[in-house]
């Protein structure tokens, strides 16, 4: 390195540090590497974390009752006898009514406003119904127990029960207490309208003009343009959407629990008061003092845990498989 | 025109179906033309109906929620049963710094795994962790409380903070990663190749270049993660747990607004009640501020965007 020319000694340094940041460079792209596919395997370990803890604790439980665990409505902590059916039973049901009174108003407002609606009027509409999504599950059931009980109770429920005579149903019997499945219903549809609606306008949005025109210049009317040329075209997507509202309602949890009564019984009508998985998980859980029932509780986590995880799957993948058609047609 | 057809193709008179068809279109066209009218005015109706609970939610929430605000909410601890007045400053400051651990968990790893997803992306495992993270956003909030519980509670035999701010974070994780993958993807990859082209090394260039360009949107996503995660509650029920008193230890438990909401809202006391809608509304106008400011960071990304 004692080289007699001044010269020579600063670039041997200068190819020094060169190499030296070749080298580090090298190093910080392995780290930097190393670092965001760590961060990315998070999210696979966070989910196996879940099942992992969930399924263990609640395993005792699955594994002494088992298929009889989701078929048995005796739920009875005292006795340690565990049945999960009357709190599926309420999640399926609660769900259901979700769907069957958001799906056509989400649907409705998705076509309005891809459809029908003038330009200005598009952006507010749109930003009215997300934000429905904003709002705190706690909030729903707070309006829901002071504002929407009350209504079901004194006009409501005796009207479909004894003027439209819709006790004969079956659905619409018993005394008019006001929490029971029905209100748990209709605030789990306020609450996944935003994200059927929202899935729904994204994928009728992306529907080529041309299909809407050629209907049109066959002489369809405009109805008859939305039936036969929009709407069988973003079916799956719609489907998707809906699915995905499906996942949101089996796992809301506040506001269910807040007006859905909390009784672990199964019954015919709406009327009567009931029990998700959820809101079944709300209340005990903290209060949970034997091991059984804590188990019992895990296991019913887990149910929950898995049932969300399928249907989700299955909406993610209907949603990309449209996007993926859709982007594929247009590129 | 009509005398142009060429001699050997057959004259094009319509069949008998088709004209009884053409007929049948014109004659039915006004009952078409109706059905049409009444369906639309149905989707009208649909979109009327869907904007309604929103308007009835917050006018209930501010008719009720500002007649029961006062200062005291802000600075005063609740009070027992019985005792008017009382504020639930500790809740707020509680949800204030549950918001604070949930993002110093959630943010590095979501934004790390989102840029991950953004540059490995035909990779197979960046598509498994697409489709996972999307699975783990549906996972109901209360499912990942009670893993917080058995993971961070049980062990230690207590309730705390730290728990309930996992569990959120937790919950940021794949909004965060998504977001921050759609955002790095819009980055134009001109300018990535210019900065290699330029001598920075691959992770100077993702995070100096890259990851800078993108912040805005980013800040966005995490805001509107922030937005979502603030007013949980079921992930809260067995890990933060709530607490009367002030507190901000980080491994106790700590009281949160929409968990106070919770217990005011089912309790029997009206003076809780009326305090149950201020704390509704000011979680909303928590929640509302939070999202404005992230529209807001967007606007300055459009405008700076059209600059360049």
């Amino acid at each position: 390195m004692t080289l007699p020319d001044g010269r020579a000694v600063v670039e041997a340094r200068e190819g020094d540090g060169a190499t030296l940041s070749i080298h580090g460079a090298a190093i910080g792209d392995r780290v930097y590497t190393g670092a965001i596919t760590f961060f990315a395997l998070c999210v696979p370990l966070l989910l196996l974390a879940i099942a992992w803890e969930i399924g263990v604790a609640g395993w005792p439980t699955l594994h002494k009752f088992g298929f009889g665990f989701l078929t048995s409505s005796d739920w009875d902590p005292v006795k340690g006898e565990f049945g999960a059916a009357p709190a599926i039973y309420g999640t399926i049901v609660s769900s259901i009514i979700a769907l069957v009174l958001a799906t056509p108003l989400a649907i409705g407002v998705s076509l309005f406003l891809s459809e029908l609606a003038p330009r200005w009027l598009r952006q507010p509409v749109g930003f009215l119904v997300d934000l429905l999504a904003a709002i705190p599950s706690v909030v729903y059931g707070l309006w829901g127990i002071f504002v929407l009980l009350p209504v079901l109770r004194d006009p409501v429920m005796p009207f479909l029960r004894d003027t439209l005579h819709l006790d004969k149903t079956g659905l619409f019997t018993g005394p008019a207490y006001g929490p029971s499945m029905l209100a748990a219903g209709i605030i789990l549809a306020i609450m996944v309208l935003p994200y059927i609606a929202s899935v729904s306008r994204e994928v009728l949005l992306a529907v080529p003009r041309s299909q809407r025109e050629a209907a049109l210049a066959l002489g369809a009317t405009r109805w008859e343009a939305i039936w036969g040329a929009v709407l069988p075209y973003a079916r799956s997507g719609i489907v998707g959407g809906v699915i995905l509202g499906l996942g949101r309602a089996l796992g809301e949890t506040m506001a269910v629990t807040m007006l859905i009564g909390n009784r672990p019984e199964i019954a015919a009508s709406l009327f009567a008061p009931g029990y998700t998985m959820a809101s079944l998980l709300a209340n005990e859980f903290s209060e949970a003092s034997s091991d059984a029932h804590l188990s019992a509780l895990m296991a019913v986590a887990f149910v929950l845990f898995v049932i969300t995880l399928i249907v989700n799957g299955i909406a993610r993948w209907l949603v990309w498989q449209v996007s993926r058609n859709t982007s594929g047609r247009t590129a | 025109m009509t005398t142009a057809t060429p001699p050997m193709s057959p004259p094009l008179r319509p069949t008998l179906r088709q004209r009884a068809f053409s007929e049948r279109t014109v004659r039915t066209l006004k009952r078409r033309r109706i059905v049409s009218g009444l369906m639309l005015a149905v989707l009208i109706g649909a979109a009327v109906l869907a904007v309604l609970p929103l308007i009835f939610i917050f006018g209930h929430l501010l008719t009720l929620g500002v007649s029961s605000l006062s200062w005291d909410f802000f600075t005063k601890m609740p009070k027992p049963v019985g005792e008017t007045g009382g504020g639930l400053a500790n809740a707020i400051v509680g949800t204030l710094i549950l918001i604070g651990l949930a993002s110093a968990v959630g943010l590095p790893v979501g934004v790390g795994a989102g840029l991950y997803l953004a540059e490995r992306k035909g990779a197979k495992l960046a598509n498994g962790v697409r489709f996972l993270s999307d699975v783990l956003n549906g996972l109901p909030s209360i499912v990942m409380g009670i893993f917080a519980w058995q993971f961070l509670v049980r062990p230690v035999g207590h309730f705390s903070a730290l728990a309930g701010g996992v569990a959120l974070g937790a919950m940021m994780i794949p909004m965060v990663a998504r977001t921050t993958e759609e955002m790095v993807g819009i980055v134009p990859v001109s300018l990535r190749e210019a900065a290699l082209a330029l001598g920075y090394s691959r992770w100077r260039t993702s995070l100096s270049v890259v990851l800078r360009t993108a912040s805005a949107g980013i800040v966005t996503g995490a805001l509107v993660a922030i937005a979502r995660i603030a007013g949980e509650t079921a992930p809260l029920l067995f890990t933060a747990f709530g607490n009367q008193f002030w507190s901000t230890s980080l491994k106790q438990p700590i009281s949160a607004l929409p968990l106070q909401v919770f217990s005011y809202a089912i309790s029997p006391y009206d003076a809780w009640h009326s305090l149950a809608w201020a704390g509704a509304l000011v979680l909303i106008a928590l929640i509302f501020i939070i999202s404005l400011v992230a529209r807001f960071a967007t606007r300055a990304r459009f405008a700076t965007g059209g600059g360049d």
